[in-house]
This record gives structure tokens, C-alpha cells and sequence, in this order.
């Protein structure tokens, strides 16, 4: 879908709050995020920046508000019809597939992709063989993508943490997601494994035009890779602007900071 | 190539299609014994083994090969703990008496697919509860499931046609005029028929695991959230495992009975039964289609091995102490294997054709 047929913004998240008993994790956040964009979403510990893409994927359900992907209300989704729709997610502490190879792994990214038909799939005949091909195919293309041609074959748990999250993006991009989540990419990575993952992230966005929203802790990064910040606080959205205004957004700085006590 | 066949070599095995790489035996010699195995065990034992070998090692070996292929694809490979295989090969069983009684004319092999498919709906059925508790509780659940069917099947006399012995017998059933079931049927032709049996589900076994089925039950298995947000429905994959995996014990507990025992009562599927297969699959090795094998064998044969070793070297000793060494060995040896191999014989199998591909260079 181009541009100009999109219209309004891809994702629509409108005065959703989430709680857990007493605990407002979320309250009235809003945020609109435009095709093609990458935004990303930065704030103190426990500020909701989890619980946002939680609700987003479909994991928490809103008790207020609204969510809205490509124009059409999805607050209720159950996590796997959420896939369905072309948003997929990393999560913060490595999900992966531990006892399967790096392969099975990204294989299983393409899930929806996939037509099932029992019988054949047991017989490993005709069409169920031909698919499974076609995208082992798929999957090669994004291993190259990725440049991780080498651990093909072994089993996810025991690679080290650096190639485990790239193996986890690699399997959230094999279903060709419009919207793509990624809670914490970088967390734990020395600095050159971060300038690997950021131009990944922005390889992704410009060669296939997916949305990104990210969670970062690491400010050179955000400051770098993002169109647009939103900074929760507290479960409430304090900032949303282009990173050069958030360095100087004075709401931002004493969330990070503190309040300075005039005297 | 000659050399290729006499060392177990791939250098010079370029793969250049996919289809290649995702071939079973990727690797030439593999397949070359793989074939030759099956031609060998269709052929070998029936002109060859006597009927000791035959009826009381090959013939149970296959049959619990089937039912430890199918508690793997559910622990194994969908990670949903079971304790209901025995009470789900009743199921099949019962299913098979009860069809040979009241369809005659039905062809053996149809009345076999046919228990499978009862035992598969009854462990749908027994599977839905994996949706809310997972681990030893499912286990729990099963359990349920295995003390329920028993006590079913000995409360109501119609699954035993009202025989008052509360036995079911294999009627005489023949196929392709080879009599199969039965007292008259031959041990040779029932092994026949359990290795076929056997052969072709292991491959659907296999086929199933090595795709699209088999990923979604493995990551339901290692990561059920970020399952999910790949698109895998927990509860139908789920029920989907449970259903395949009851149809595989369904089928291995008509043969029980109609290739293996002639007849038998609930005792025979007794909570007994579920913990060995699941020994089996534990110490073959869980997500393994071969370690199914390979449990099955080493919980079956090792037992018969400890009984004929102390006569074999020559000790003679009391049978009543023979028989209580044999179980402290075996218990022993169950132990050792778990301690120094967690992931079964399957992993050892394969650790020693890692090495074997080496050798004789120790790196």
C-alpha cells in the first residue's frame, strides 16, 4: 500500500489504561503512529513503555480507550489475531525458541503464511512440500538480510545473547509485518553489535517500508534512528516531538532527572 | 563412491536445492542404511527368528515403538505432560474389539485406523483442560483421564460384549489370506504387520514434525507467548497434539491385544502402561522420533538382556535374587543413562555421529 492510499495514521492508540488491581500501568495514553515511521518510545523504569506494546499486540486488554490498526478497532484481539493483521513484536528478554534451530525458528515467523492441509503436510507431498520450500526460500532471503548464514543449523540456545535477539528479529520479520514492535532491541549489547542492530532497523523501515515502535533505553540510538519520541512517565504520556525538541523538553528532564526544588 | 559407502563421510555432499537440505537423511550413507535397515527387518526376522524372538522381544518392541512415537509427539515435541497413554491404548483396544464384533466383515488394517480415530477423539476430549494448567498439573489431569477409562471400561460390561471373564479376545481376521489375528495367526505375520504399522507412521510421525504442524507444537513447547504473537492458537495446536498423539496409542493398544497379547483385560493398560512409555520417551529422548525407538528398545530389551546374562557368563544363583538384581539394575542403569545423558540415547546417537564424522582426527 502506498502512501497516498493510507490516509490516516497506521496505528491509532487512543486514551487506552491499562491496570493490574489498584496499579494504573497505563492511563489515557494516546498515540498515533503514521506508515512508515519509526517512533520511539522512551521512559524511567515501570513508566508502562512494556505495558504499551502489550496492549498494542494483544497480550493486555485495555479497561478504557481504544486501539485502531490501518483504521479498523482491534482493542480486543486475542495476541495471535493481532499477528494476523501484519504487527509483529521482539520482546525484551529473548523469546526465542530455545530447543529449535535458528532455521525452524525464522520458519515459524512465516506461520500465517503457510496454508495448512493435514494429510498432505503427513505425507510431506506435493503442495505441503512445495510451500515448505518456497519459503525455506523466504527465510534464506531474510538470513542473508540479516547475515546470519552461519548458525543456520544451530539451536537457538545456544547462541550468544547479541545473535538471539537478531534471530528474534529475524523471526518477527519473516512474517512481513506492516507494524513491527520491538521492546528493548539493543538491551545488553556492546556498541558495535548496536551499530549492527540500528542499521537493521533502518535497513527494515527503508527497503520494505515497515512501521516501527520501539522501546530504547539508549539515547544515542533514539536520537539517531527515530522519526518521533514519545516519553511515558509514571503510565501517562509526558512528550511526543521529534528527538532534537525532546533533548530540550523540559517535562522530559525532570522525569529523568528530577524536579529541581526552587528555592 | 565405493569408499563413500564403507566410511561415514559427507565431504563432497554439496547440497544445492533446499529440498536437499530438508530431506530426512540428508546425508547418503543415512539413507543407504535407513533402506537397508527396513528391507532387512521385513524380511530377516520372519524367515530367520524363532517364535521366542519374534513374540516376546520384536513383536512387543514395535508396538510400544508406535505408542512412544506418539507420548513423544505430545511431550516431546507440543510439551504437554502425559500420564494417559495407558487409558487412551485402552481406548483403542476396546474400540478394535468392539468393531470386530460388530462389523465382521471390516478389514483389519480399517478396524486399527478406525480405534485410532476413536482414542483420538476421546483425547481431544482429555486435552482441552492443557489450555488453563500446564506441567505436572496437566499430568495430573491425564491422570484423570487414565483412572476414568479404566474404571469405564470395567464397569460396563457392554465394551466386553458382557463376557463374564471381562476379557477381550483378537477374533480370526486375515488380510491379503495371510491369517494376522487370532490364536492361529502366525508370529511371523503379526510382526509383519506391527512393522508396517510402525514404519508408516513413523514417517508421517516424522513428516508432521518437520513442518509447519511440528513448529507450531514446538513453540507452543519452548515459548507459548511468543508462540502466540507469531499466530500459533494455543488451544488447537494443542488439541491437535493430544488428538494425533491418543491416535498413535489408540492403534498401539488394538495391537497390543490383536498382534500381541490375544486377549486381555483393563490390567493390561493399567497406569503401569503410561509410566513406561513415558520412560520410554524419556530416556530415547524427548523430540526425537528415533529416540522413540531407541527408549522403546532399552526399556523392553535390557530387562530380558539382565535375565539371561547371569546364565549366559555362567552364574548360577537363586531365581528370586536374580529377579530383584535384575530390578536393581535396571533401575540403576535408568539413572546412570539420565545423569550422564539428559536428552537421552537419541543425543548420544548423535553425539557419536558428530565424532564419527571426525574420526579418526579427535577435532
Amino acid at each position: 500500500m502506498s502512501r497516498a492510499e493510507a490516509g490516516g495514521p497506521l496505528l491509532e492508540v487512543e486514551g487506552v489504561s491499562v491496570r493490574f488491581g489498584a496499579l494504573i500501568a497505563l492511563n489515557r495514553v494516546s498515540l498515533g503512529v503514521a506508515r512508515e515511521e519509526v517512533v520511539a518510545i522512551i521512559g524511567p523504569n515501570g513508566a508502562g513503555k512494556t505495558t504499551l506494546l502489550n496492549a498494542i499486540s494483544g497480550f493486555y486488554h485495555p479497561y478504557e480507550g481504544r486501539i485502531a490498526f490501518a483504521g479498523r478497532d482491534r482493542t480486543h484481539l486475542r495476541p495471535p489475531d493481532v499477528a494476523a493483521l501484519g504487527i509483529a513484536r521482539t520482546f525484551q528478554n529473548v523469546a526465542l525458541f530455545r530447543g529449535m534451530s535458528v532455521l525452524d525458528n525464522i520458519m515459524t515467523g512465516r506461520l500465517l503464511k503457510m496454508r495448512g492441509s493435514f494429510l498432505l503436510e503427513a505425507l510431506y507431498w506435493g503442495p505441503a512440500r512445495r510451500q515448505e520450500l518456497e519459503h525455506r526460500a523466504a527465510v534464506e532471503r531474510i538470513i542473508d538480510f540479516l547475515e546470519i548464514q552461519g548458525i543456520r543449523k544451530t539451536p537457538a540456545g545456544r547462541l550468544p545473547y547479541g545473535l538471539q535477539k537478531r534471530v528474534e528479529l529475524a523471526r518477527a520479520l519473516a512474517a512481513e509485518p506492516t507494524l513491527l514492535l520491538l521492546d528493548e532491541p539493543m538491551a545488553g549489547m556492546n556498541v558495535e553489535e548496536k551499530e549492527d542492530m540500528c542499521r537493521f532497523i533502518l535497513d527494515v523501515n527503508q527497503e520494505f517500508g515497515t512501521t516501527i515502535v520501539l522501546i530504547e533505553h539508549d539515547m544515542g540510538v533514539v536520537m539517531d534512528i527515530s522519526d518521533r519520541v514519545v516519553v511515558l512517565d509514571y503510565g501517562r504520556k509526558i512528550a511526543d516531538a521529534p528527538p532534537a525538541e525532546i533533548r530540550s523538553d523540559r517535562a522530559v528532564l525532570d522525569a529523568y532527572l528530577g524536579v529541581a526544588h526552587e528555592s | 563412491m565405493g569408499r563413500l559407502e564403507v566410511i561415514y563421510r559427507e565431504a563432497g555432499q554439496f547440497k544445492a536445492t533446499y529440498a536437499s537440505d530438508q530431506a530426512i537423511f540428508p546425508i547418503v550413507q543415512d539413507r543407504v542404511v535407513v533402506v537397508a535397515i527396513a528391507v532387512v527387518a521385513f524380511v530377516v526376522p520372519p524367515l530367520v527368528a524363532g517364535e521366542y524372538w519374534l513374540q516376546a522381544i520384536l513383536i512387543p518392541f514395535l508396538i510400544y515403538t508406535l505408542a512412544a512415537i506418539g507420548l513423544n509427539l505430545l511431550t516431546g515435541y507440543a510439551g504437554q505432560l502425559s500420564l494417559g497413554t495407558g487409558g487412551f491404548m485402552a481406548v483403542g483396544a476396546y474400540s478394535a474389539f468392539k468393531l470386530t464384533t460388530a462389523f465382521p466383515q471390516l478389514s483389519i488394517v480399517v478396524v486399527f485406523l478406525l480405534s485410532g480415530l476413536v482414542a483420538a477423539v476421546i483425547g481431544l476430549g482429555f486435552g482441552i483442560p492443557s489450555l488453563r494448567i500446564k506441567g505436572f498439573y496437566l499430568a495430573v489431569a491425564t491422570l484423570a483421564a487414565q483412572f476414568f477409562l479404566i474404571w469405564l471400561f470395567n464397569k460396563v460390561a457392554w465394551f466386553t460384549n458382557y463376557a463374564s471373564s471381562g476379557t477381550i479376545t483378537a477374533p480370526h481376521r486375515t488380510l491379503l489370506g495371510v491369517t494376522v489375528t487370532g490364536p492361529n495367526a502366525s508370529a511371523a505375520a503379526r510382526y509383519v504387520m506391527a512393522l508396517a504399522f510402525v514404519a508408516v507412521f513413523a514417517l508421517v510421525a516424522k513428516n508432521l514434525v518437520r513442518g509447519r504442524i511440528g513448529r507450531s507444537w514446538m513453540a507452543i513447547r519452548d515459548r507459548d507467548i511468543a508462540a502466540e504473537i507469531i499466530g500459533v492458537r494455543p488451544l488447537r495446536t494443542k488439541l491437535l497434539a493430544f488428538g494425533i498423539s491418543s491416535f498413535y496409542c489408540g492403534v498401539a493398544g488394538a495391537e497390543l491385544v490383536f498382534l500381541y497379547l490375544g486377549s486381555a483385560e483393563t490390567l493390561a493398560f493399567d497406569i503401569n502402561q503410561s509410566f513406561l512409555v513415558l520412560f520410554m520417551v524419556i530416556i530415547g529422548g524427548l523430540g526425537s522420533i528415533l529416540g522413540s525407538w531407541l527408549g522403546a528398545a532399552f526399556i523392553l530389551m535390557l530387562p530380558i538382556l539382565l535375565t539371561n546374562l547371569p546364565h549366559a557368563v555362567g552364574l548360577t544363583m537363586s531365581v528370586a535374587l536374580q529377579k530383584q538384581i535384575e530390578l536393581m539394575v535396571f533401575g540403576g542403569l535408568i539413572l546412570f543413562f539420565l545423569i550422564v545423558e539428559p536428552h537421552g540415547l537419541a543425543r548420544l546417537w548423535q553425539i557419536g555421529k558428530e565424532k564419527l564424522r571426525l574420526w579418526p582426527f579427535p577435532h
